[in-house]
């Protein structure tokens, strides 16, 4: 009887706390998924806002608007802010929200622990940003911070240092928090191959998390102390080697850039099947697929670093294991189209969104085969080639993936229908326009712009300036997302608790919007059954 | 005018001036890299463009299938799901067979093109190429002649923030330097490559060279130029090295053997003042040099500890 009345006291706490101290004290699994994509957003913004002056300067040849110092400050943080700022939070977000939903847990396994991870964020984009304010600028030395350049920074260098040792702890808890909740807190019946793609690959991109950003925050605490504390890690004259700090980084950096890609290849998993009214092809494959891009991220890293003048067995070890990498993607992309194969297709926002992935980033996927060749790498190193190469996989990939899920969730999240017209707005210039934008930098790479220059020769002048108008196209159709999102929260069409014709999964068996507390009595096994599709 | 502004050039190296008056039409809209002007450019360039096609005929097919499915399976057109269609052992081990034969049939060439670029053995001239913040070093080893290589003043006038100076009004605007680096062709060079200060890359695309240059670390590179392909060609620092990294440009200036030896000749002369007989054997060159601006160069020669 008293337990009775514990769980009916609990279910009282229905109702957070009012205004800002919610916000700040909340250990809910909704509200941090909330928090983590508001501020997702913002960073998306402010890294845009980098990437308009980018283009700006870049519109036409000559130094019109910065200083070549200002210009590499912006890139620099536009790439961090981009990647620690709104990718990264934007999946720690969906995961947020939708993990203890999909696998029918109450709650994230450590929720003051989820607080905290996500309060260390806005401390640490502050640091960041305010680099821009203090003696010798922003950082400028790339994100990735290559020595000796990257000692040559101003005040702000331990201050992004510091930031990103805060972005790393952030990310680690938010790994630990993913993966203990996915082994300990699943529904009963809930196996680990009945799991949703989307938790699948949130599991292996957490293992990744968790073995490499300690890697990362390893080679930042060398730069530091390189910098002030007299030792010669990176630094020849002291016996130490610059390249080793490429290899440590990119130890990190490959890996990361699946963490970056993988949980989108879980919504696009989720997303193309329900809106083909037909299971996922190959739901198995899909699993080991995912698990071997995992366990090659970690062979594969110096491939970023042809130029650096490996000996020949290194180059041809990581040429040939890079290639590698196009299997068991390739068998993804064909899962994909398999799935859309005999089905039964609607064309809704989040439907569109990763179409768009599906072409776009398989547009990546074809630049990424070419550059593992590292004869042709020679050419492609450093240039636009490669810069058209990972905005394909990481916009229309990691973005325009983030959005679909975003589409796809949102009336559960908020209750309710949003403009359907508006979505197919925000899908068609963005989709038009990230070609405009990105696909003719191909080309400058190949005719021999290199990447990170302020101003260049006149003959690159007629493709950037195409690629900067898509650039402010892009740019502008994507103030239509928070307007869409904004006016969804205030309002619109209820929206049923399956809003989706041809989904399936938990997230789908509670109401929209989905209360405060869900799944404190797990799923029943009926729920389960009508959940599950595979 | 161009012969005004010649006039005023520190540099009296043909070079600069073929340069200068080179006609300046580029190729605007390009899409493609070049061949390049010795067989490993070639190689790559073939190598480059077996990769791209092989992309292009996937694409068409993967596409293909996408395309036709939005098209077929549509809920609109009464399409109609089979949801029975999870699974099929044998079109999964097709798509992963097919792409791994694929990837080897690209992986052979790809070998074979990768060990001939390391094989810098049997070179018949050295030169040290040094990257600094922001401008490059060259010394032909041996004969101790040193070539400091800056951004012209055209460009780096124009490319002043403000400048008012139109870059179209710049001949070859932002790829032209003082001094180039003059090269003979037909002749295998070893590169030496390093940098003083940060990393910086040694980045030709006609040669197909790129390659880092790092402080404390030399690395190789070799090319060997066609016979035929005499000329200027140029080429960009690849690896960001802090703010003037998008103009320290790479300008080599590709002559027969016989005209390098004797530039080489005159400049090694030029360099070594103490030797009396140095003046005297400047007119002797193909392309004649001052006084004046080799007096220049070797000011400009970097100190070397």
């Amino acid at each position: 009887m008293a337990y009775t009345e514990t769980v009916d006291a609990h279910d009282h706490h229905d109702h957070p706390p009012a205004g800002i101290w919610r916000w700040l004290s909340t250990t809910n699994h909704k509200d941090i998924g909330t928090l983590y994509l508001v501020f997702s957003g913002i960073m998306f913004f402010v890294g845009g806002a980098m990437a308009m002056v980018i283009r700006l300067e870049l519109f036409k040849p000559g130094m019109q608007f910065v200083d070549p110092a200002f210009f590499n400050s912006m890139t620099t943080v536009h790439g961090l802010a981009m990647i620690f700022g709104a990718v990264m939070p934007a999946w720690v977000g969906l995961a947020n929200w939708m993990i203890p939903l999909q696998v029918g847990a109450p709650d994230m396994a450590l929720p003051r622990m989820n607080n905290f991870s996500f309060w260390l964020l806005p401390f640490a984009f502050t640091l960041l940003l305010i680099g821009f304010f203090v003696p010798g600028g922003a950082p400028a030395g790339g994100w990735t911070l290559y020595p000796p350049l990257v000692l040559q920074g101003g005040d702000s260098f331990p201050m992004a240092i510091f930031a990103i040792h805060l972005m790393g702890a952030s990310s680690i808890m938010g790994a630990i928090n993913v993966i203990v909740t996915i082994m300990n807190m699943r529904a009963p019946g809930i196996t680990l191959l009945r799991m949703p793609l989307f938790v699948w690959t949130w599991l292996i991109t957490a293992y990744l998390l968790i073995l490499v950003m300690p890697v990362l925050a390893g080679s930042v605490t060398m730069l530091l102390t390189d910098h002030f504390f007299g030792t010669s890690f990176f630094s020849a004259s002291g016996g130490g080697d610059p390249v080793m700090f490429q290899h440590i980084f990119w130890f990190f950096g490959h890996p990361e850039v699946y963490i970056l890609i993988l949980p989108a290849f879980g919504i696009v998993s989720e997303v193309i099947p329900t809106f083909s009214r037909k299971p996922l092809f190959g739901y198995e494959a899909m699993v080991y697929a995912t698990a071997s891009i995992a366990f090659l991220s970690f062979i594969v890293w110096a491939h970023h670093m042809f130029t650096v003048g490996m000996p020949l067995a290194g180059e041809l070890f990581f040429m040939l294991s890079t290639m590698l990498i196009a299997i068991p993607t390739g068998v993804k992309v064909f899962n994909w189209t398999a799935t859309m194969w005999r089905g039964s297709l609607s064309f809704e926002p989040p439907m569109l969104f990763a179409l768009a992935f599906l072409f776009l980033f398989t547009i990546g996927g074809f630049s990424g085969l070419m550059l593992a060749i590292a004869p042709a790498d020679f050419q492609y190193q450093d240039t636009y080639f490669v810069v058209a190469h990972f905005h394909y996989v990481l916009v229309p990939g990691a973005i325009f993936s983030i959005m679909a899920g975003v589409y796809y969730w949102l009336p559960k999240w908020t209750g309710h229908l949003y403009s359907m017209a508006l979505g197919k707005w925000h899908f068609w210039l963005s989709a038009i326009f990230v070609n405009v934008l990105f696909f003719p930098q191909h080309f400058l790479g190949l005719a021999g712009m290199p990447r990170r220059i302020p101003d260049y020769a006149t003959q690159f002048a007629d493709w950037n300036m195409v690629s900067s108008l898509g650039g402010f196209g892009f740019g502008l159709s994507q103030l239509l997302f928070p307007i869409l999102i904004w006016k969804c929260v205030r309002g619109g069409e209820k929206a049923p608790a399956q809003v989706w014709e041809g989904a399936h999964g938990l997230e789908w068996e509670v109401p929209s919007p989905a209360p405060y507390h869900t799944w404190q009595d797990p799923p029943s096994e009926a729920q389960i059954a009508h959940g599950a599709e595979h | 005018m161009k012969m005004k502004k010649s006039g005023l050039l520190l540099s009296g190296l043909a070079a600069a001036l073929l340069t200068m008056v080179a006609p300046t039409a580029q190729a605007a809209w390009a899409l493609n890299m070049t061949q390049g002007i010795s067989a490993i450019s070639r190689n790559i360039y073939s190598l480059h463009m077996m990769v791209f096609w092989v992309c292009v005929v996937l694409a068409v097919l993967v596409f293909g299938v996408m395309i036709y499915s939005l098209v077929r399976f549509r809920k609109s057109q009464g399409a109609v799901p089979d949801t029975s269609l999870v699974h099929n052992t044998k079109a999964e081990i097709i798509w992963t067979a097919i792409p791994i034969a694929i990837l080897v049939v690209m992986a052979v060439p790809a070998t074979r093109t990768l060990i001939e670029t390391d094989d810098a053995t049997k070179t018949e001239l050295t030169i040290r190429v040094t990257g600094y913040q922001w401008k490059w070093g060259y010394e032909y080893v041996g004969s101790g002649v040193t070539v400091l290589s800056t951004l012209d003043r055209d460009s780096n006038f124009a490319r002043q923030l403000g400048s008012g100076i139109d870059p179209n009004s710049v001949p070859n605007y932002l790829l032209n330097v003082d001094h180039a680096l003059v090269v003979p062709a037909d002749t295998k060079v070893r590169l030496l490559i390093s940098a003083q200060d940060v990393i910086h890359s040694w980045w030709v695309p006609a040669l197909a060279i790129k390659k880092d240059a790092i402080p404390g670390f030399v690395n190789e590179a070799w090319f060997k130029i066609d016979a035929a392909n005499t000329g200027l060609f140029r080429g960009q620092c690849a690896e960001l090295c802090g703010r003037d990294h998008g103009f320290m440009p790479i300008v080599i200036d590709v002559r027969s053997k016989a005209d390098f030896e004797a530039w080489l000749r005159t400049q090694k002369a030029l360099q070594q003042p103490a030797d009396a007989a140095a003046p005297a054997a400047a007119p002797a060159t193909a392309a004649p040099a001052s006084a004046a601006n080799a007096a220049a160069t070797v000011r400009a020669a970097p100190a070397r500890s």
